[in-house]
């Protein structure tokens, strides 16, 4: 029986090297029953509790399109409005009223810790699906996937972080996880969202390599991953400010002359003006299909949780 | 010369070698202001061999709780705490940092769960004792400013 049967996906700092692995294995399997070449019977019988208190619909739609690939079945809500919670019905009570018609819940929730908390209150597995700006660890793990799946390896690859680094917590998450898994890291950002120290300290403390820069530039002769985030307009109190540094992160054709030629170009969607639409075309450019893998990674998790294992 | 500026307590409870200018802090954890029925003596910026100055707070009539004990060790980690019988110093104990601080702060984070409307206790996880580093359980944000967070 597998470790990770009837157990929460809360935080990616949960998981151990080994867990990532399992994961990572069994989602490469998964991948012709996420294409509809192969169908799988697995989790027949199985209901899938969708609690979207925060609409966020690739999330959601991946899940239901996992869980439906496996066989089993979905019940839940893509926004609060219309149910118990708006009449005011606590978080604790809502986890304990869908455990009760579900073998399992996903939670996306605008307030940070409310998978924790559900979790505390649900006996059944509880998957975080993001809360607020908080953990998004089945993003993390389709990152990973998306690496590994398509490099053969994470450990030496050089991955680029680029843009918001600062605020935006899924690129800390993915941090910890390369991290751990032995990348190295370079993190360009504008001076004012530059990772938080206490991550870079974190690195330090590993004795991993990493190169701290403000400069596309500097980085993309190495790079074998290019990981683009959005750079939020709201960060910056003047417009123009905004427009100047959003222009000096973003990804077009001129730059990748420089590129190596195998460089994989990732964004966690959607996107702005950070790639610009004429890279979709070349070989570096691998979002969409890092959308999809969405899937695959979540029919393994929801495999080995709600499922015997692989 | 004798100084005699603060006079002993028959029963009740001394708390000493407060990091000096902190014993208003103290004095907020232990709820003293309103309704408070017996004598509270408070010293500040004492002479002490150990720590140069002190604060020294005593009430009369009153033994401390667990909690109230680990909310003053969050703000006055040297702080010792003298339960005081019958003129006699009944017991002595330093105040000990826990591992984990339940239900006595607030989480600085507006958008943490445990500051909702929900069935929980808030609680913390000191990763670091000295400096003082914790983090709360549920979002994972690091809590500054401690002495405000006190509940």
């Amino acid at each position: 029986m597998s470790s990770f049967r009837g157990r929460d996906v809360l935080s990616i700092r949960d998981f151990s090297r080994a867990d990532i692995e399992l994961v990572l294995k069994t989602a490469r399997k998964m991948v012709p029953i996420a294409l509809g070449k192969k169908v799988s019977r697995d989790l027949e019988g199985r209901i899938l509790g969708t609690l979207f208190y925060e609409p966020s619909t690739r999330t959601r739609l991946s899940f239901e399109s996992a869980m439906g690939r496996l066989g089993g079945r979905v019940l839940g809500f893509s926004s609060a409005e219309g149910t118990s919670v708006q009449k005011g019905e606590t978080l604790a009570d809502t986890i304990r009223m869908v455990e009760a018609y579900s073998d399992g819940v996903v939670l996306s929730h605008p307030q940070e810790g409310a998978a924790r908390l559900a979790a505390e209150f649900s006996e059944k597995p509880v998957i975080n699906a993001g809360d607020g700006a908080g953990q998004h660890p089945t993003q993390t793990l389709l990152d990973l996937f998306t690496i590994w799946d398509e490099k053969g390896s994470i450990e030496g690859q050089r991955v680029a972080l680029v843009g918001d680094l600062k605020y935006g917590r899924t690129v800390h998450s993915l941090t910890y996880a390369l991290a751990e898994l032995g990348a190295h890291l370079s993190f360009v950002s504008p001076p004012t969202l530059e990772m938080p120290r206490e991550i870079v300290d974190h690195i330090k403390e590993r004795h991993l390599s990493f190169q701290l820069s403000h400069r596309l530039e500097d980085v993309i002769r190495e790079a074998d991953v290019l990981y683009v985030t959005r750079i939020q307009k709201e960060r910056f109190p003047d417009p123009q400010e905004y427009e100047k540094v959003a222009g000096s992160y973003r990804v077009d054709l001129d730059l990748l002359k420089d590129a190596k030629r195998d460089l994989i170009i990732m964004h966690p969607l959607p996107r702005v003006t950070e790639i610009a639409p004429e890279v979709d075309r070349t070989k570096h450019a691998l979002y969409f299909k890092q959308a999809f893998n969405g899937v695959p990674v979540r029919m393994a998790l929801l495999d080995l949780i709600l499922g015997g294992g692989p | 010369m004798r100084e005699l500026r603060v006079t002993p307590i028959k029963n009740g409870t001394v708390i000493d070698h407060i990091p000096a200018g902190m014993a208003l802090k103290v004095l907020k954890i232990l709820g003293i202001g309103d309704g408070v029925a017996s004598t509270v003596t408070v010293a500040m910026h004492v002479p002490s061999q150990a720590m140069g100055w002190k604060d020294i707070v005593k009430v009369e009539d009153r033994e401390l709780g667990t909690r109230e004990i680990d909310k003053i060790a969050l703000i006055a980690p040297s702080a010792s705490v003298n339960v005081i019988r019958n003129y006699n110093v009944a017991e002595k104990r330093r105040v000990a940092l826990p591992d984990r601080a339940v239900g006595i702060l607030r989480c600085g984070n507006p958008n943490c769960i445990s500051n909702a409307r929900e069935p929980v206790e808030s609680e913390f996880v000191v990763r670091s004792k000295a400096p003082l580093r914790i983090y709360c359980k549920y979002c994972d944000r690091e809590l500054e400013d401690i002495p405000s967070h006190i509940v």
